[in-house]
């Protein structure tokens, strides 16, 4: 059976015991700093320079962001998303060969509410991450997850799926020539002229960006956004939550400040964790969605992950050698025991097993690659209504024989308490549910409150999305005390209002 | 001898501190990663020991640079401290 420690009598390939002073396996001469994947010593100047290759070979080769796009860089501080901070700079950048060409903006978002910082330690975070977004002249937008309460319903719908190709319908490489003969047009020294758009637009977004980070948040919002997490019981299903939030919360901004494309700065280790976690989760019918490269499921908003290609070792080492500062920002989960979540017991297992296998990472992401959306038949009257509300992924919801689904049900069915369920106690007060006569559960008809029993949430929250997790993060929260704050939290009222207009047998 | 430790990371173990200068007692034989490791885990680790070493090396997803070169191309741990050596522990994971 599989075991990380297993016994094989010897017959273990092991790597090698470490020879002493190496040279570089590309130019051969000067001597190697660094072994990455199973045994490839690279000296720095040759790591340096397939680093940022790699970059732009990743963008290149998957053609998705078209020239003069606006593009949001996703960074969390990590090691991972300030590198690719970095290497969308020095692609960008005036003497670089075959330069980039699009318009970046940042954006960073801090959960310290949920993770229990204090607002000293946030704001002095926060600080240290404005500096470092300063230094880029780029157009920066903090974004603290409190105000994931104020966000539209609108979030969770996805978009019109027309690709945002320039009007003229072009093909990448004919834009990319498009562009390049509009710039030479325009000016005679073209790197100059856009170099002046993108210091106009930053020195625009300036005032605006002044707005964007003191948006006040009042304490009360924070303690809202905590009793949603405590009222969490795992932490599996916290991290999802926070995953989530944040996922739309990058969405809103993308969408309201007119970028196309989101840039995730997930690395390959990351996603190999990711894809082990999410089948642990139940997430398997959005996989190639989750890890891929691209990522349609927003429709006008694509979120591609440049750094899909680097392992976690490339990049810390990449960041120590050419002093790229990455600001650590505790989380959830930091300092948390292997089995607190799903997703630390994943991270352990990869790290381990890669420690021995040098391959391992390399062999789930070449499996990942492999893995495609199978786009269903666009059939305009199940379009709307078959995604989930939480992550807008297909509904895995086809009820064949043998199917995941399938299963769920019956054991739902076989588990579920006979009778009444208990009435619900918010707060003290107890308020019953009338699963008891047949009928759906009742709402109370103020704006914003939703009465159900746990177990009414359970049933429908299935019906709605058999990614596991989704069912996992909603039918452990509080519902009723959530839709009680006042105003309520945006996906949860928005998933009562559904229930209440499917209202029907449970 | 005199060592500069630096940290990323799993500074949180060491009392927050990122940089550290430590001076080894004298002994016989030359010091060793893997006693280096050892002096550590007895003498700087604040707390939550297994976060940083595990058996008799580092746990899994913390990269060590001697000098700012990878410790594989040393020998890991039976490499032997020079004085001065610079002697970094990146964290690469995610928490902690």
């Amino acid at each position: 059976m599989c075991q990380v420690d297993e016994e094989y009598n010897g017959q273990l390939e092991h790597r090698g015991a470490p020879r002493v002073s190496k040279k570089c396996v590309k130019c051969k001469e000067n001597t190697a700093v660094l072994i990455i994947r199973a045994g490839d010593a690279f000296c720095r100047g040759c790591f340096k320079d397939y680093f940022i290759h790699k970059f732009r070979a990743m963008l290149g080769k998957n053609r998705v962001i078209f020239p003069g796009e606006k593009v949001l860089l996703a960074v969390s501080g990590g090691p991972a998303s300030i590198s690719m901070l970095s290497q969308v700079q020095e692609g960008l950048s005036r003497d670089a060969p075959k330069k980039l060409r699009f318009v970046p903006g940042i954006i960073y978002i801090d959960d310290g509410g949920a993770s229990g910082q204090s607002m000293e330690e946030r704001k002095r975070a926060v600080a240290q991450l404005e500096s470092v977004f300063r230094a880029t002249n780029y157009h920066y937008h903090i974004v603290h997850l409190e105000q994931v309460s104020s966000l539209p319903s609108s979030v969770l719908e996805a978009g019109s799926s027309a690709t945002e190709k320039p009007e003229t319908g072009l093909s990448y490489k004919a834009a990319v020539d498009h562009f390049i003969q509009t710039r030479k047009n325009q000016n005679q020294h073209s790197d100059l002229s856009v170099e002046n758009g993108q210091s106009h637009l930053s020195s625009l977004s300036m005032q605006e960006v002044q707005n964007e980070v003191t948006s006040p948040i009042t304490p009360e919002h924070t303690q809202a956004l905590q009793r949603l997490f405590a009222s969490v019981r795992t932490l599996t299903a916290k991290e999802d939550l926070l995953h989530t939030l944040r996922q739309h919360l990058i969405l809103h901004t993308a969408r309201t400040q007119g970028y196309t494309k989101v840039m995730m700065g997930d690395s390959c280790s990351r996603l190999a964790i990711k894809l082990l976690s999410n089948i642990s989760l139940g997430r398997g019918a959005s996989l190639a969605m989750d890890t891929g490269f691209s990522d349609p499921r927003y429709g006008d908003v694509v979120i591609v992950r440049p750094m899909r290609d680097y392992s976690s070792k490339e990049i810390a080492y990449y960041n120590r050698m050419f002093d790229i500062p990455s600001v650590f920002i505790p989380g959830l989960d930091t300092k948390a025991q292997d089995k607190a979540s799903i997703q630390r017991l994943t991270e352990s297992f990869v790290t381990k097993l890669q420690t021995d296998f040098p391959s391992t990472v390399s062999t789930i992401y070449r499996t990942s690659e492999k893995l495609h959306t199978a786009c269903p038949p666009q059939n305009t009257n199940t379009q709307l209504s078959a995604k989930c509300l939480l992550c807008v992924c297909a509904l895995d919801t086809k009820l064949e024989e043998f199917s995941a689904y399938q299963a769920t049900l019956i054991s739902e069915q076989l588990s579920q308490r006979r009778g009444q369920g208990p009435g619900f106690t918010p707060g003290g007060q107890s308020q019953g549910c009338e699963t008891g006569e047949g009928g759906c559960c009742s709402s109370a008809k103020s704006v914003g409150i939703h009465v159900s029993c746990p177990q009414c949430i359970r049933l429908q929250c299935l019906h709605y999305c058999t990614a596991g997790l989704c069912t996992l993060s909603v039918q452990n929260i509080n519902t009723v005390l959530i839709l009680r704050c006042n105003p309520p939290l945006f996906g949860l009222y928005k998933v009562s209002k559904a229930f209440h207009r499917d209202a029907g047998p449970c | 001898f005199l060592l500069p430790l630096g940290l990323t990371h799993p500074h949180l173990l060491f009392g927050s501190v990122k940089e550290h200068h430590v001076t080894l007692p004298n002994q016989s034989e030359p010091w060793d990663m893997k006693q280096l490791l050892v002096w550590i885990r007895g003498n700087m680790l604040k707390e939550r020991p297994e976060l940083f070493v595990q058996g008799d090396t580092v746990r899994p997803g913390i990269l060590v640079l001697i000098n700012d070169a990878d410790w594989e191309l040393m020998g890991e741990l039976e490499y032997e401290l020079q004085d001065k050596d610079n002697v970094v522990f990146i964290s690469t994971l995610h928490g902690g």
